[in-house]
């Protein structure tokens, strides 16, 4: 088989940092544990569709293999709605296959253009973290290739260590080849959403508190432009998959399907001028006055899950030196006043996200390094410009302070240091790392700016 | 509902033909050497299609094989409406243009390998009166060029192997199609940078089978080629001998 390498830039999704790596891309299983033989400086991390935002999927002057060829369906239980697949399988895949037979996602972030391989790497949550955990809790076992050539299973049961190190260890204990999830029986294609409206971060929390326990999903957008009164002011999106008889009577014969969306895409990078405070502000202001509460609104699974992946390369909004999402979670206690610091610290030094989404967060799901933590989690988008990363250095403080921490899928900039600090389980996945991957073959540009492997003070 | 099998079927292109036969309900059979990956791909088939997919092995280059082997297939399925040619290499073309052995082997798969399978298929359906052969050739078999000749005039060979084909069975309802692609985004032009009209597999796939249920003679996928190999056809050679192509 010929050696299939390509000299490239490449960049996360939020297009900030860029590292020349070299790709890989087999077609044939066996073609893995081949490209893993290969001589590169930098050794190998295996990449999906490049959602992470930052430097995760990065491996400068070192292997990426592209997983995204591999993408087959390998059984399928109908009965009990297990799937067991390839690694390079995407979201979309899954649903576009199995929703029209009742079977939807466990859990899902807010793209469906990224592979279950990813997603179990970065040990992604969704809408319904509060009430089932992350996605790790809906992955039955894993098949592992490890940088020996040896292929391992390993579940709860058979290796957990493994299987602990590997839901959320971000492609670096081994390549993923397969999945075996657990999919959720769902009778349509649609959601019942309750909007509330709320006018300051107390109404948010509270609503929050309140409401959360009788829906499986909840989401808050919020406006972090307005000050004073209306600080911490948003839309709360309460969700629970809609029941054949909560359709229209037209929708009945055909509950699975949904209308189709035009895709729209953003052809250019926008000048940098075009997310300012002044439009930003207009921006949240138009967001929040359409978004009066209502109840029973029924919203297709598209437009409730993935209203960004509509509007493809979204990310080029952002302009040419692109953005980075900030999102940290905050333990319960003292949530209120952490959050409150949060976004003052950000309003005070005028990095005004484009967007801000909140939400609570339940149990972990034993995943290592995992990021979820009972608490409030915030994601942030700014785009790069000079100054935010001092800014965001200080808004790193204020989670190290709470106990909290920074979602790796989403990072790009934090030190070494702020990740040592809050990944006080790190120790315990050093350990299997050493063990499945003794020599370091699996590295990434993310591994080694957290210095993931040495102890850091 | 169709009966066909496709041989070669590990290739990303020989997949997704046959997504787009399992879609429309017809049964299939795939046949290749990498029987790993021949069931993983069998699988994905079932799952997503709820098809029918029967496997084997087949080697392209065993030509005594392929009498049992076409035999077992219209065995297990019953009968056969169609045979998709797909199976191909430029594995050791640059071997190729230094060492006997290597060019046999690209001829041994890309031509002999096909034409041994597809005579037996052809006197198959003419007896029955029907059927499709559709054989995946390529632009490359289009004009000799010294960056693949060796692979180039084993597929230029397989185009006129087709033609004839055509020309001898189009009396007796059986149809040939000639499929011509362009580059795929596939291993073989991986890491060649800013190639032409690089289409995806999934999209040279679909045209393909157009081509192929619209009862086509021969089609350029994209349709593009055809033009493209239209203007470098028309080269004079006293000019194209000193080309760079």
């Amino acid at each position: 088989m010929p050696d299939t390498l390509l000299q490239k830039e490449i960049t996360g999704w939020g297009r900030y940092p860029r590292a020349l790596c070299h790709l890989y891309r087999p077609e044939r299983v066996r073609e893995v544990a081949h490209t893993l033989r290969q001589e590169e400086p930098n050794g190998f991390l295996p990449r999906g569709l490049g959602r992470a935002y930052g430097d995760a999927a990065l491996n400068s002057e070192g292997g990426v293999i592209l997983m995204e060829r591999l993408d087959r369906f390998l059984a399928f239980d109908e009965t009990t709605g297990v799937v067991r697949c390839e690694a390079g399988v995407s979201l979309a895949d899954i649903i576009a296959t199995f929703l029209p037979r009742g079977w939807f996602l466990p859990v899902t972030p807010g793209t469906k253009f990224c592979t279950i391989g990813a997603c179990v790497a970065c040990d992604i949550h969704g809408k319904n973290h509060h009430h089932d955990g992350s996605i790790g809790n809906f992955v039955r076992a894993l098949t592992l290739l490890l940088s020996s050539g040896e292929i391992v299973r390993c579940s709860r049961e058979v290796n957990p260590d493994i299987f602990y190190a590997t839901v959320g260890g971000m492609g670096l204990t081994g390549i993923t080849l397969e999945v075996e999830l657990q999919l959720r029986r769902v009778d349509t294609a649609w959601i019942t959403v309750d909007y509330v409206r709320t006018r300051d971060l107390d109404e948010t929390l509270r609503t929050f508190h309140e409401r959360d326990e009788h829906y499986l999903y909840s989401v808050a957008w919020l406006d972090c432009v307005a000050q004073g009164k209306g600080f911490g002011r948003g839309v709360l999106m309460f969700g629970k998959h809609a029941q054949i008889d909560h359709l229209p009577a037209a929708r009945r014969q055909n509950p699975f399907t949904i209308p189709r969306k035009r895709e729209k895409t953003v052809p250019v990078d926008l000048p940098e001028f075009a997310l300012n405070p002044l439009s930003l502000k207009a921006f949240n202001g138009v967001y929040y006055t359409t978004h009066p509460s209502r109840e029973g609104v029924l919203v297709d699974y598209n437009t409730y899950f993935y209203p960004l992946d509509s509007i493809l390369q979204w990310n080029r909004a952002y302009g040419k030196r692109g953005f980075v999402q900030w999102q940290c979670v905050l333990p319960y206690e003292k949530g209120i006043e952490n959050l409150t610091r949060i976004l003052e610290t950000a309003q005070r030094r005028r990095a005004f996200p484009f967007l801000s989404v909140l939400k609570r967060m339940g149990e972990s799901s034993g995943g290592i390094l995992s990021f979820p933590m009972p608490g409030y989690t915030i994601a942030l988008d700014f785009p790069v410009r000079n100054g935010l990363f001092e800014v965001l250095d200080e808004l790193d403080k204020i989670v190290i302070e709470a106990g909290g921490r920074l979602y790796l899928a989403k990072d790009a900039r934090m030190s070494a240091e702020t990740f040592h600090a809050t990944y006080p389980q790190l120790p315990r996945w050093q350990a299997v790392k050493a063990q499945v991957d003794p020599k370091g073959l699996l590295q990434s540009d993310m591994e080694r700016r957290l210095r993931l492997m040495e102890a850091v003070k | 509902m169709r009966r066909v099998l496709i041989a070669g079927a590990t290739s990303p292109l020989a997949r997704y033909r046959a997504h787009e036969f399992a879609r429309l309900g017809d049964t299939l059979f795939l046949a290749a050497r990498d029987s790993d990956e021949l069931e993983r791909i069998a699988s994905d088939v079932r799952i997503r299609f709820g098809a029918t997919v029967h496997t084997g092995r087949f080697d392209a280059a065993a030509v005594e094989e392929h009498e049992a082997f076409l035999q077992d297939v219209i065995r297990t399925l019953g009968g056969l409406e169609g045979v998709v040619w797909v199976a191909g290499t430029m594995d050791g073309l640059a071997e190729a243009f230094r060492t006997p052995q290597a060019v046999k082997r690209l001829i041994d798969v890309n031509f002999t390998g096909a034409a041994s399978l597809l005579t037996l298929a052809a006197c198959y359906f003419e007896e029955q009166g029907e059927g499709f052969i559709a054989g995946i050739s390529s632009v490359a078999g289009d004009r000799g060029r010294g960056q693949n000749y060796p692979y180039g005039a084993a597929k230029g060979g397989f185009s006129l192997f087709l033609q004839g084909l055509r020309n001898r069975l189009s009396k007796r309802g059986v149809q040939v199609t000639t499929i011509k692609p362009g580059f795929i985004d596939t291993h073989m032009t991986w890491g060649r940078d800013k190639l032409p009209f690089l289409a995806s597999p999934q999209r040279v796939a679909r045209e393909s089978v157009q081509a192929i249920l619209g009862g086509k003679d021969i089609a350029y996928v994209p349709a593009i080629w055809w033009l493209v190999m239209l203007v470098i056809r028309a080269i004079p050679e006293s000019f194209f001998k000193r080309m760079n192509i």
